[in-house]
């Protein structure tokens, strides 16, 4: 039994609990076992079974009561942005060290309101930066998957990589992550398993590090859609802490599901044919809307013209912020101080010790275009353009109801594979870094394997605040993709 | 638009990081590269596009101006890594 409890999703754990098949102690045990048998993956920087353990005993005591709650019992794995009471939170990076925060981000509290279960908080790239989680200071995430015949150590995707790692070896039946430029898709994409952007707004950014405050956004990670639209709810609420979330009601993102998708408008744009995209990705999406045809929808060519401006609007936009985010590092109040001559020589040796080489890079160039003389030229200029790619899609929305792309130009990568070329990783993000910049929501659909056997995704785009019409046009890829491969290094 | 020596030093000085002076070459080829990329925006006409700041059309709630939070000194100096009489204690600023 105990194997086969890390497999459920979190619908069965939570139908499975209720009808007494087991108990969340179990749950937590079978999970926690999977956790330290699976230590080499390297997906957590902080495991917290001691808390699991009692999370799970008062799941027992709610339900003995019958007073179960929307997550009773679910283990939860939680990306080491978000800020949890009491437990060590890293962002990933060296300058956080020993970082207890006093209080709880919105969406963690969320969850724990609603009775799932900590597990732990997973790895990432250092402050979010990053497509492959290996510039976290705690040192690489791997994949759980290895291309056959070949065992050379993969990226999980980034930043969100000790979650979608951790989810795809069936440590945790779900994950948070964050996406920023498409940190949530792309690792669901690289590690075969279903990973939700929300809306910007939808969920509080409250209490989570902040990285690009404009493009920040808090989902879930699940092993399919159905879960994901269980465990979004949850998170998602206005939050009064958070100015940018909206006062809007939470739908009850479950009852989408099982509409199908007869008649829905699908937009397949051209510029998405990006140069240089492999064959096999490109097949996949073809299929992808061949699937949803068949389920009845209307795939509609549309364009997004202002689509290959994205990505360079996007490392003016998000290291502008990040500049600004991250100025609170001083090694004054909180984390690692390297001592100094004067107050100055403190500030400057602090962040040289505590930021890795990529958040230096994003930083300094943020500085730089943020800077008296270039901000007309650069910050405002890419502002301009971000309102150019989100009419593309106010247009686009005008003619369709959902939009169907690849997650990601490629499979997953090896570690080191592009890491002396910065320009090379963030080509990763060309497909989901457009729906960032408009505010919108996006999800990615596990839909096939590649040539050498990795998972590949779909991405559907929706229109803002429209979750539910996007979950059942991934419910219906999902369906058709029957993917049920998993990784050799699940647990 | 490429950076030289002078400019990378005085980018990280105003990002308060320091960095050593056989760091600043290589620094710089990074940095030109970034922005030689980003440079492509420079052909796009964006005359009369106002420039996007959010992506949700919404005002700012207001609310009433009242204390919600405070009195909790020794959580917010819990995480400090110097401390002096219930205040962060950092290095002599006026001499």
């Amino acid at each position: 039994m105990t194997g086969a409890l890390t497999d459920l999703t979190v619908a069965e754990t939570r139908a499975g609990l209720k009808a007494g098949k087991f108990s969340a102690l179990e749950v937590a045990r079978a999970h926690i076992r999977a956790m330290e048998k699976a230590r080499g993956l390297n997906a957590f920087i902080t495991e917290t079974p001691e808390r699991a353990l009692s999370d799970a005993a008062e799941s027992d005591r709610r339900i003995a009561r019958g007073e179960a709650r929307p997550l009773e019992g679910v283990p939860l794995a939680i990306k080491d942005l978000f800020c949890t009471e009491g437990v060590l939170t890293t962002a990933g990076s060296h300058i956080l060290d020993g970082f207890k925060p006093p209080y709880e981000s919105t969406v963690t509290a969320q969850l724990w309101r609603d009775g799932a279960v900590m597990l732990g908080k997973t790895n990432m790239d250092e402050f979010a930066m990053g497509s492959s989680t290996t510039t976290s200071y705690y040192k690489p995430t791997a994949n759980p998957w290895t291309r056959r015949g070949d065992n050379r150590m993969l990226v999980p995707g980034g930043s969100s990589g000790g979650s979608s790692a951790a989810v795809a070896a069936r440590i945790a039946a779900a994950a948070t992550g964050t996406d920023t430029g498409g940190s949530i898709r792309q690792p669901a994409s690289f590690t075969g398993i279903v990973g939700m952007k929300p809306t910007y707004g939808r969920c509080s950014r409250w209490g989570i590090v902040a990285f690009a405050s404009s493009l920040d956004q808090a989902g879930p990670m699940t092993r399919t859609v159905r879960d994901a639209a269980i465990v979004l709810r949850s998170m998602a609420g206005h939050d009064p802490k958070d100015s940018t979330s909206v006062d809007a009601p939470v739908p009850d993102y479950e009852r989408a599901l099982g509409k199908g998708v007869k008649g829905l408008r699908v937009g397949i744009p051209r510029e998405y044919r990006v140069d240089g995209m492999a064959r096999e990705i490109d097949l996949l999406w073809q299929q992808g809307v061949a699937w949803l045809k068949d389920a009845g929808a209307e795939p509609v060519e549309i364009g997004l013209p202002h689509t290959k401006l994205a990505l360079p609007a996007y490392y003016i936009i998000a290291p502008a912020e990040a500049s600004s985010n991250l100025a609170r590092y001083d090694g004054a109040r909180f984390g690692l101080r390297v001592p100094g001559k004067s107050l100055t020589d403190m500030y400057e040796s602090t962040r040289a010790a505590g930021f890795g080489k990529e958040v230096r890079r994003r930083v300094m160039i943020g500085t730089y275009v943020l800077s008296a003389g270039y901000y007309d030229a650069y910050y405002l200029r890419a502002q301009r353009v971000r309102a150019l790619i989100a009419r593309d899609f106010t247009q686009a929305f005008d003619r369709v109801d959902v939009i169907l792309t690849p997650t990601a130009p490629s499979a997953a990568f090896a570690v080191g594979e592009k890491a002396d070329d910065p320009i090379a990783m963030y080509l990763n993000d060309v497909f989901t870094v457009t729906v960032n910049l408009a505010g919108l929501p996006g999800i990615s659909v596990p839909a096939g394997l590649s040539a050498d056997g990795l998972p590949l995704g779909l991405q559907l785009i929706g229109r803002a605040f429209d979750e539910e019409t996007l979950f059942r046009a991934a419910e219906a890829v999902e369906k058709a993709a029957k993917f049920t491969a998993r990784p050799a290094g699940a647990a | 638009m490429a950076l030289d020596r002078k400019t990378v030093a005085h980018i990280a000085r105003l990002a308060r990081i320091k960095v050593r002076d056989e760091e600043l070459d290589a620094l710089a080829g990074e940095l030109s590269g970034i922005l030689a990329w980003v440079e492509q925006l420079q052909k796009v006409d964006v005359a009369g596009v106002e420039p996007m700041t959010g992506t949700v059309a919404m005002d700012l709630k207001m609310r009433e101006d009242a204390v919600t939070d405070g009195g909790i000194r020794d959580k917010v100096l819990a995480n400090a890594p110097s401390t002096q009489g219930g205040f962060f204690a950092v290095p002599k600023v006026i001499e």
